[in-house]
């Protein structure tokens, strides 16, 4: 099932669903008395939904025994760049107003702006190399090991959303404890990897181009 | 509201006989009188609001701005009692209980009592002022409140000299704000005394000429538009007249981020964002915050001297 093509159809509707429910709720003027902070908190909520689930594609894969949910991981991992492409645009231009001065002082300032503004930054080569062809230059060891850096944006995005809250820590320590069990299961296959001595390289298959393409 | 005839209980016999006699206060207390036969007959019944409030006085203490409409302010509400999103007080403050309602005014002073509803909408002339409202999450609003100044309501208990702060605790019953977080609770707030006396100090009944709807603190509430939001403590039980400094709820939370006075004060940020600047409600870009929220002619002479850094 996870194999049709109409499987990944599905998931790029499903991950464009709410970017539709936000132009929507605009169309009806029902962003709440404070639209540019709703649109700032929605985006902001989608990019990390977005970052905990394609971390959660190489678990599941193995946990529940589905490797064919490598094929969504792109995809996944698209949608929680463009997500977060919408809510820093929302912040430049509508919280700062392109003001780049007073941005940067924000940077360097504001210890949740300069986690927020990290996490973005370092999703910006990994969607630039998302592609086959990227894969195929890189070489799948070189392409795997920079997209680690997800890892960051997952620890990033969280701080900075608990550094902004006010006092409800709620929702950003569900992010956390989410990001942080998605990280110690790599943790933990890592360790038991070096511990076994037997220095089984990873399945090319995960990562090789081929499995990335509709009909591998 | 739905009701428009008076129930079947006669004022008098839920209205101390002192305020019965009384032109006025009749009618400024009859929509607290409503709702109290109407949570007789109907105890589920929805908290009143939006009940005109009868013989409001136009105030001097009112800015000259544009009002946001009563929509955004009865839908964006910091009320963590029912729930930490802003769009949740509107919701599940819906069926909250304020009838009957005391405000126990106690401490040190001469004539510690309670006082209903009834007796504080009766208490003094009902105003309408126009204040702005600057929220330490930096937006604002500008709102026609109405009540009269708190010193009113201090006055008749005679304040000791050695009161030198006032306490003020909000309502809690986690049955009837299942959705509270965030804060410990009951929420409380505190005042100076030389705060609290101030003809700013607006303790509040109604807004937009109406009583309050219960999101936004209903059925009384502390309005103080020189300092951030949450110091305008909501839906008050108990006002306490106090030797020391009291607790705060933001300042218990996080001492370093919210201090006991929250002056309005564009030149101390808040330490993760900028209190430079604020989004009014309804606008697009942001305006430049005002030094005390531009009530610095009738207050900042209330903390000369002070390092108002250090004193945040």
């Amino acid at each position: 099932m996870l194999k049709r093509r109409w499987a990944k159809v599905l998931v790029f509707a499903a991950g464009l669903a709410p970017i539709f429910w936000l132009c929507w709720r605009a169309w009806n003027q029902n962003l709440t008395a404070n639209p540019i902070e709703f649109i700032t908190h929605y985006t902001g909520d989608w990019t990390i939904r977005f970052i905990v689930l394609t971390l959660a594609v190489t678990p599941l894969r193995r946990v529940l025994g589905l490797p064919d949910l490598i094929r969504f991981r792109r995809m996944i991992g698209l949608y929680a760049f463009f997500y977060g492409t919408l809510h820093f645009t929302t912040y430049i231009w509508l919280d700062k107003f392109f003001d780049l001065p007073d941005m940067l002082k924000d940077v360097a300032k504001r210890p949740f702006i300069t986690a927020g503004f990290t996490a973005f930054v370092l999703m910006i080569p990994l969607a630039v190399t998302s592609t086959a062809g990227w894969i195929r230059r890189m070489g799948g060891k070189r392409w795997q090991r920079l997209h680690r850096l997800v890892y960051f944006t997952g620890i990033a995005g969280v701080a900075h959303y608990y550094w902004l809250v006010k006092s409800d820590i709620r929702l950003p320590a569900m992010y956390g404890a989410l990001v942080g069990v998605l990280l110690l299961y790599r943790a933990a296959v890592w360790g038991m990897k070096r511990k076994s001595g037997a220095a089984v390289k990873r399945p090319v298959s995960a990562i090789s181009p081929g499995a990335l393409r509709d009909n591998p | 509201m739905l009701i428009k005839k008076p129930a079947d209980i006669r004022y008098s016999e839920i209205t101390p006989k002192q305020i019965y006699m009384n032109r006025r206060n009749f009618l400024a207390g009859a929509p607290a009188a409503f709702l109290g036969a109407r949570e007789l007959l109907s105890p589920s019944a929805r908290a009143l609001a939006g009940t005109k409030l009868p013989d409001v006085q136009k105030s001097k203490y009112t800015v000259d701005e544009k009002q946001n409409s009563y929509q955004e302010v009865s839908t964006y509400n910091n009320y963590y009692e029912f729930g930490t999103d802003k769009s949740e007080p509107a919701v599940y403050a819906r069926n909250f209980q304020t009838a009957p309602w005391t405000v126990s005014v106690e401490g040190l002073c001469n004539k510690p009592r309670k006082f209903t509803m009834e007796e504080i909408l009766a208490l003094a002339p009902l105003e309408e002022r126009v204040y702005r409202h600057r929220c330490v999450e930096a937006w604002s609003i500008v709102v026609p409140w109405v009540g009269y100044s708190l010193s009113a309501l201090l006055a008749k208990v005679e304040p000791a000299v050695r009161a030198s702060y006032v306490a003020f605790e909000t309502f809690f019953d986690r049955r009837q704000m299942p959705h509270a977080a965030g804060l410990q609770f009951p929420y409380v707030e505190g005042l100076r005394m030389d705060e609290a006396m101030h003809p700013l100090a607006l303790l509040c009944t109604g807004m937009y000429g109406e009583t309050l709807p219960p999101q936004d603190g209903a059925p009384v509430r502390m309005i103080l538009p020189w300092k951030y939001g949450f110091k305008s403590i909501k839906s008050i039980v108990k006002i306490r007249l106090v030797g020391s400094q009291p607790a705060t709820s933001w300042n218990g939370a996080n001492p370093p981020e919210y201090g006991f006075y929250s002056n309005v004060n564009p030149q101390v940020d808040h330490p993760r964002w900028s209190q430079a600047s604020e989004r009014r409600l309804g606008e697009f870009r942001k305006r430049p915050t005002l030094m005390f929220n531009g009530y610095g002619d009738q207050v900042a002479s209330l903390y000369n001297g002070m390092d108002l850094k250090k004193n945040y």
